[in-house]
């Protein structure tokens, strides 16, 4: 990035700071990456609402929910800013504990969020407040787990797909895209599950 | 019977241009010579199978240019494409649409047998919901694959019996997705 965009980034950024002081944390620097994390949930939309208005972050280009298990709280949300006119770009972090997983919805700031809100919805189970449609979009209505959670296997659990089948675990045989050359199984072709020794 | 009629053949002056064969044979040959795809062409494989469709590997040599895509106007739905779960239900809503005769080409690794996607959301090869007459190796097949798939299939509706039964896929031994 250049010297001139890094100036303009963290002058939005510092802007941003000392308009709403405490609810946000200091401002992270990184490579000329600017990320700040939002201490008080409920207030993101406000916080998100002034930095499209006023400060001229007019594109949500990413938000995704993250799942550090193992860590207090366990998952958040991370917010993708970019100005079309300042091509400038910011980061702000919402973390969010597993018990309360509610975060205000961004959609009627960034009709974008509507879709990516889904996915995180889908994938974690972090539910949007004010949402106007939370509903899963990767994986089937009615599909009881949240799959990119870290503590959700790969190969999946059996589900029931509803009307016509029920669904079992992929085989794995010893991991993703793993083939030992020269054992005698692979001379016979797929699928069969393979005990590991 | 006339003794001199005994023989069977094509005796030209007596038949000139009509040709007495069986009711499965002409049949067949008219349903092999036309079969008119459903491409259910979900993912990269769909990228070939249009390749198989324009003009330099022509799909329409065997009748099937007319790529239908309403199941009920075609009887050879090519799976062309990675199956998720999601997608699972709506395939199979349309596979039931289309009327009999009907077969199916499992095209490319991902219809096969689910493919390099061993993961929750990719149903683990077509069969499990559709019974599928020819299966397509390749990620994703070259369009001649997918033609010699269609030839195969073809010489497989020219054995069909006249009264085709149509029995319930039955569930994988190998366990996985059971068809209700």
């Amino acid at each position: 990035m250049s010297d001139a965009s890094i100036e303009k980034t963290s002058k939005l950024a510092n802007d941003l700071k000392t308009k709403f002081g405490d609810l946000l944390s200091e401002i992270h620097e990184f490579r000329g990456e600017c990320t700040l994390v939002v201490n008080d949930n409920a207030k993101i939309a406000e916080i998100c609402n002034y930095a499209k208005s006023e400060l001229g972050f007019d594109c949500l280009t990413d938000l995704s929910g993250v799942d550090h298990l193992g860590e207090e709280p366990r998952f958040s949300v991370v917010y993708e800013l970019y100005g079309l006119t300042s091509k400038a770009y910011l980061r702000l972090k919402v973390l969010v504990e597993e018990e309360n997983c509610e975060v205000p919805s961004v959609t009627e700031i960034w009709k974008t969020a509507d879709w990516h809100e889904r996915e995180a919805y889908d994938m974690m189970g972090i539910r949007f407040t004010n949402h106007p449609d939370l509903r899963r979009i990767l994986m089937w209505e009615g599909y009881p787990y949240f799959p990119l959670r870290k503590d959700f296997p790969l190969e999946g659990k059996e589900t029931e797909l509803p009307d016509i089948a029920f669904t079992e675990k992929a085989p794995m045989e010893g991991g993703p895209f793993v083939t030992s050359p020269g054992q005698p199984h692979t001379t016979l072709r797929e699928p069969r599950a393979r005990t590991i020794e | 019977m006339n003794p001199s009629q005994k023989e069977i053949g094509y005796n030209t002056k007596v038949e000139g241009d009509v040709i007495v064969t069986k009711v499965d044979a002409v049949l067949n040959w008219f349903r092999k010579n036309s079969l008119w795809p459903m491409p259910m062409g979900l993912a990269c494989c769909a990228i070939e199978l249009m390749a198989a469709g324009s003009s330099r590997f022509d799909i329409s040599r065997f009748g099937s240019e007319v790529m239908r895509f309403s199941p009920r106007q075609s009887d050879l739905m090519i799976v062309a494409g990675t199956v998720t779960y999601k997608m699972a239900l709506a395939l199979r809503r349309i596979y039931d649409q289309m009327a009999e005769p009907k077969w199916v080409i499992a095209m490319g690794a991902c219809a096969s047998t689910g493919g390099m996607y061993r993961s929750y959301s990719v149903l683990q090869g077509v069969d499990k919901i559709v019974p599928v007459n020819v299966y397509v190796a390749g990620c994703p097949p070259r369009p001649e694959a997918l033609l010699d798939a269609l030839m195969k299939l073809q010489k497989q509706v020219a054995k069909e019996p006249l009264i085709r039964t149509h029995k319930a896929p039955k569930p994988d031994a190998l366990s996985g997705v059971h068809v209700k």
